[in-house]
């Protein structure tokens, strides 16, 4: 597959707004993760929240969209000049040329589950303000990013939980490949909310504590919200190869169970092993992985031994989400663009939380951060349902 | 443009029972007559789950399993492209109501059952299937956002893909402000290359809004196509069930609407 240049990226998360926030976060060693406050949670939890009072209200024009999910996708995409990127490509190609595709697991259920409190005591109605097509409705990201920046061509919203925003990448090569459109924003937008929290607490899936990822005494996710969003553009022969690009997507289901990884890992071996094919790269290509690393028991057993079943046991690796919590449907592209960072930095964040690694990991995993130079990283995002997702971004040469 | 064969079809909707059973009402040649939704004993699945599968995944399923067994195509080799405007209403429902009441006690399987992706699980389960899969959403505009992706994935990627729309009705007070008047799921296998299964090619663009529509001559389904976004697939299936040389445009997204070129095999 034709690798496609990352023209610009911004992430927003609970470690701050913008791309060097995010680094500086990183770099600090400094978590976004507080104990739950948030709206009337009752839980014993850590989640990764982004302050209420930097979720400005949406443009005027786009009053339909209020929510949270959207404000965050706002904010998100007024950051590192990512709006003026899109502006310059659309002047180039044209507004319907430039596609939109994004992930998200919840969108904005938010709005419906405060809705539901206020549904009509004697009819049971829900309120007239409600927006469900706006707010809640999977689409809804899509189409408020096609709105917000003006876009006209093709949308999409992927929805397979965890590995949502990932995925996204392989609709951008492919449609672009297919001729549907000549660059794309790709990213990926979820916002807290009580389905989640309650729903996650339900399995069993909450730490008590911020999550600590392959330790072995981890006990589950801390839930975060964030967005964050890449433009990509179309590449021929002659483009400069030392650029960031993304060369390889890999996809794969695991068709074992809804909530548990395939315990040998099998789904994330196969997604590895695709995106390396469609990269056409080698193992040794590739110079650090960013783990999917949930911090729950099974996710990162399977996971460290998929990594070593394909990589061996040199492998540099690590789980970001010591630090920002688990995204869920944002996960994808905030990783992603922690991988991006991490090439145009030289450096490897080491795990957060993490205090002794769990003996059965047997591949090098990071608990201090490195400074040194890496060309090529691959990202992991597994999810619900046991969909896969592997991403190769990086430097071509 | 991207062409495409289509293998092998399945559709379950009210009255339509299947596709060899609807193709004749679909062409014309039997009339529509209403009945309710009746889906078929899913043999994939556990017995024991059959029963409390949300019906969204039954359709999905039973959709998916005619189209591959029409196709004479394994699942376990197939990628698959899902696609619902909105997912299970009634997971949404009852969650969102357990959220109002004290204790707040969501039910894991609820929960695992809520995500969008929930009918490509256990259509992955139950099939053995590890191929890539994808569950989108584009509301009212989720068929052609489906056709679209399975077909990139299938001229892009050379590969053979099975892609499946569905939605059902939400229960109130979800009904109040987003209206899907029945039960639909419509699978078709779709591939690279003709084979001795394949009904028709298609060739398909994005073409600007300035052509019309491409409408049911029949009310009865002229009303699904209206209010039920998978439906939106019905012209197509109806040229494909016709073996017409035909070109059918289905409403995408704002400028854009899909055009489609029916070339029967």
């Amino acid at each position: 597959m034709q690798p496609l240049v990352i023209r610009s990226y911004t992430s927003t998360n609970c470690l701050g707004i913008g791309r060097d926030a995010l680094y500086k976060a990183l770099r600090d060693r400094r978590s976004g993760l507080t104990h739950c406050a948030f709206e009337t949670v009752d839980l014993d939890t850590y989640i990764g929240q982004i302050p209420d009072a930097e979720l400005a209200p949406l443009r005027d024009d786009l009053n339909d969209y209020e929510c949270r999910n959207n404000r965050l996708a706002q904010l998100a995409l007024r950051q590192d000049g990512f709006e003026a990127a899109v502006a310059s490509l659309r002047q180039r190609y044209g507004a319907a040329r430039i596609g939109v595709f994004l992930g998200t697991s919840t969108a904005g259920i938010l709005q419906t589950e405060l809705a539901y409190r206020r549904r009509d005591p004697v009819t049971g109605t829900l309120p007239a303000d409600f927006r469900y097509e706006q707010t809640h409705n999977g689409f809804s990201p899509a189409r408020f990013v096609q709105h917000y920046l003006g876009l006209t061509g093709p949308a999409i919203v992927v929805s397979t939980a965890c590995s949502s925003s990932a995925k996204v990448f392989g609709n951008a090569q492919r449609m672009i490949a297919a001729g549907l459109c000549d660059a794309a924003i790709v990213g990926g937008i979820d916002s807290l909310c009580l389905t989640a929290l309650y729903g996650f607490n339900s399995l069993q899936l909450l730490s008590k504590f911020p999550c600590r990822p392959f330790d072995v005494e981890r006990d589950g996710i801390s839930i975060g919200e964030g967005a964050g969003f890449a433009l990509l553009e179309k590449t021929d022969a002659s483009f400069d190869r030392t650029q960031l690009a993304l060369l390889g997507v890999g996809e794969s289901t695991d068709a074992y169970h809804m909530s548990t990884p395939h315990p040998e890992g099998l789904g994330a071996r196969l997604a590895m092993q695709a995106a390396l094919s469609q990269a056409g790269l080698g193992i040794s290509d590739i110079g650090y992985i960013n783990m999917h690393g949930t911090a729950t028991r099974s996710n990162d057993s399977t996971e460290a031994l998929a990594v070593k079943m394909v990589f061996g046991e040199s492998i540099a690796a690590s789980s970001t989400k010591g630090w920002t919590g688990h995204l869920l449907g944002a996960a994808g592209i905030v990783e992603a663009i922690i991988s991006f960072i991490a090439i145009e930095e030289n450096f490897l964040p080491g795990s957060l939380n993490t205090q002794t690694i769990d003996p059965s990991v047997e591949i090098q995993y990071l608990k201090d951060n490195r400074q040194v130079s890496v060309q090529r990283v691959l990202s992991n995002s597994f999810g619900f349902g046991g969909t896969n997702c592997s991403l190769i971004v990086g430097r071509a040469q | 443009m991207m062409r495409v064969f289509v293998n092998g079809i399945g559709l379950i909707a009210p009255g339509l029972n299947g596709w060899n059973a609807s193709a004749p009402i679909l062409t014309g040649n039997t009339s529509y007559v209403a009945a309710p939704l009746t889906i078929p004993a899913l043999e994939i699945l556990p017995p024991a789950e059959r029963r409390r599968t949300p019906v969204v995944v039954k359709l999905a399923i039973a959709a998916s399993s005619e189209a591959l067994a029409n196709a004479a195509q394994l699942a376990a080799e197939t990628a698959s492209v899902f696609t619902s405007s909105g997912g299970d209403g009634d997971v949404i429902h009852q969650i969102c109501e357990t959220l109002t009441q004290p204790g707040r006690e969501v039910s894991p399987t609820r929960f695992h059952n809520s995500v969008h992706n929930a009918p490509a699980g256990y259509w992955g389960i139950a099939t053995v299937a590890r191929e890539p899969s994808t569950s989108l959403c584009a509301f009212d505009a989720s068929f052609a956002a489906g056709l679209i992706e399975a077909a990139t994935q299938v001229s892009v990627g050379g590969r053979k893909v099975l892609l499946v729309a569905y939605d059902a009705p939400y229960p109130e007070p979800l009904n109040g402000v987003r209206r899907i008047s029945a039960g639909f799921g419509i699978a078709m296998l779709l591939s690279p290359q003709q084979t001795a299964q394949s009904l028709s090619s298609l060739d398909i663009s994005l073409v600007s809004n300035a052509l019309a529509i491409t409408k049911l001559a029949q009310p009865e389904l002229e009303i699904f196509r209206a209010h039920v976004p998978a439906a939106r697939a019905l012209p197509l299936l109806a040229s494909i069930a016709k073996r017409e040389n035909a070109t059918v445009i289905t409403n995408y997204l704002g400028e854009n609407s899909l055009q489609t070129l029916v070339t029967p095999c």
